[in-house]
C-alpha cells in the first residue's frame, strides 16, 4: 500500500474558474460582490433599493440565484439594469461555473459594478468562491442575533454584515448590540451597516460602502 | 446541505489521479475540513459513500481530518487554535487577533494498492 499526498483544494476547479472570473473582473474594473444570507433577509429588497438610487446610465448588473422560479430576474429587471437569474434546480449555492455562464454574452467592458444576489443560505455559499472582491452577508432583526455565532464561516468570511429591517426593532426581540458583539467575535474588525429598505434608512452609507470598495479595487488595476 | 457537491468534487479528483497511475486501486482518500469551511464532515461521509456505492471506485473509503480555525496575533506573533469563540491570544490576551486558518476543504491524500 502507497500513500499519495496530494496538497490540492477540493474545489480547485470552481477557484480554477473563480480565479478567470475575478482576473476579468480586474482586467475590465468591475467591481463584484456576493451577497449571500438566509432565505427573506431582504437581499433582493436591498438590491431594489440599490438598483433604484442608482442613475440610468449607471453601469450595473445584478446576477441573481435561486433553486427555482425568475421571480427576482424580473423583480430587479424593471430598473433598466441588466438582471439576469441563475435557476440552480435544487442546488443550494452558485458556483463559480453557473456564474460565468450566466455571463456568457455580457459585454463586461460595460460594466463597473457586478452584484451576484446567491441563493438563500447561510451555509453553502461560503464554500464556493464566485470571483468577487467581497462577500457581503445580510442579516434581518427579524431573525436571531446569535447567527453570527450558529454559521461562523460566512461571517468570518464576509468584509460587510448588513443588519437589515431596522425599522423593525421596537417589534421584534432582536438584541442588536449583541448582534455586533457576536459578528465581531466571529470576525474582529468586521464593518456593519445598519439598513431598512423600507425607510430607505443606511441606505447612503452602504452606497458608500460600494463606492469606496470599488475605488479601491479598482485603483489596483 | 452541498456535502453531496463536495463529496462528488472529491470523487472527480481521486478519478483523476487514479488515470495518472495505470493499474493502481485506489482505496482510500484524506481530506482535511477546516472548522470555517461550511462542510460538515458526517454529512459529507454520508454522501461520499452513497456516492461511492457500485461505481468502479466502491469500495473507497474517506478519511476526514478535522482542523480547528487559528488566529494569529500581531502584537505577539503567536499562532493558536480556536477553542469555542474565544480570539483572545492566550499569550499575550490582545484581542486584536487575525484569521490564519480553518478553512481548509483540501485533498491531503490517496492510498493505493499497485
Amino acid at each position: 500500500m502507497d500513500r499519495i499526498p496530494l496538497e490540492k483544494k477540493v474545489l480547485s476547479e470552481n477557484d480554477r474558474i473563480a480565479a478567470r472570473l475575478r482576473e476579468s473582473f480586474r482586467e475590465h474594473g468591475i467591481l463584484c460582490v456576493n451577497l449571500i444570507s438566509s432565505p427573506g433577509s431582504g437581499k433582493t429588497s436591498l438590491l431594489e433599493r440599490t438598483l433604484e438610487r442608482f442613475p440610468k446610465d449607471a453601469r450595473v448588473a445584478v446576477l441573481t440565484g435561486d433553486i427555482q422560479t425568475d421571480n427576482d430576474a424580473r423583480r430587479l429587471a424593471r430598473f433598466g439594469f441588466p438582471a439576469k437569474q441563475i435557476t440552480t434546480g435544487g442546488t443550494c449555492h452558485l458556483d463559480a461555473l453557473r456564474v460565468e455562464r450566466a455571463l456568457g454574452d455580457w459585454p463586461l467592458e460595460n460594466l463597473d459594478l457586478l452584484i451576484i444576489e446567491n441563493v438563500g443560505n447561510l451555509v453553502c455559499p461560503s464554500s464556493y468562491d464566485l470571483g468577487e472582491a467581497a462577500k457581503i452577508v445580510l442579516l434581518s432583526v427579524a431573525e436571531g442575533e446569535d447567527k453570527p455565532l450558529k454559521y461562523p464561516s460566512i461571517f468570518a468570511k464576509s468584509e460587510l454584515l448588513v443588519l437589515n429591517k431596522i425599522d423593525l426593532l421596537p417589534y421584534v426581540s432582536f438584541d442588536i448590540a449583541r448582534a455586533r458583539e457576536y459578528a465581531r467575535q466571529i470576525h474582529p474588525g468586521m464593518e456593519i451597516l445598519e439598513v431598512s429598505c423600507t425607510t430607505g434608512q443606511g441606505l447612503d452609507q452602504w452606497i458608500q460602502w460600494l463606492e469606496k470598495l470599488r475605488e479601491a479595487v479598482t485603483s489596483d488595476k | 446541505m452541498h456535502e453531496l457537491s463536495i463529496a462528488s468534487a472529491i470523487l472527480d479528483a481521486v478519478r483523476k489521479e487514479a488515470e495518472k497511475r495505470p493499474g493502481a486501486h485506489v482505496t482510500k482518500v484524506g481530506v482535511r475540513i477546516g472548522a470555517l469551511s461550511g462542510v460538515e464532515p458526517e454529512a459529507l461521509s454520508f454522501g461520499f459513500s452513497v456516492l461511492v456505492r457500485g461505481t468502479d471506485l466502491d469500495p473507497l473509503a474517506l478519511e476526514i481530518e478535522p482542523v480547528p480555525r487559528r488566529q494569529r496575533c500581531p502584537a505577539c506573533e503567536f499562532t493558536f487554535e480556536v477553542a469555542e469563540y474565544s480570539l483572545a491570544c492566550p499569550r499575550c490576551a490582545s484581542g486584536e487577533t487575525l484569521l490564519a486558518g480553518g478553512d481548509e476543504l483540501d485533498l491531503a491524500y490517496l492510498e493505493v494498492e499497485e
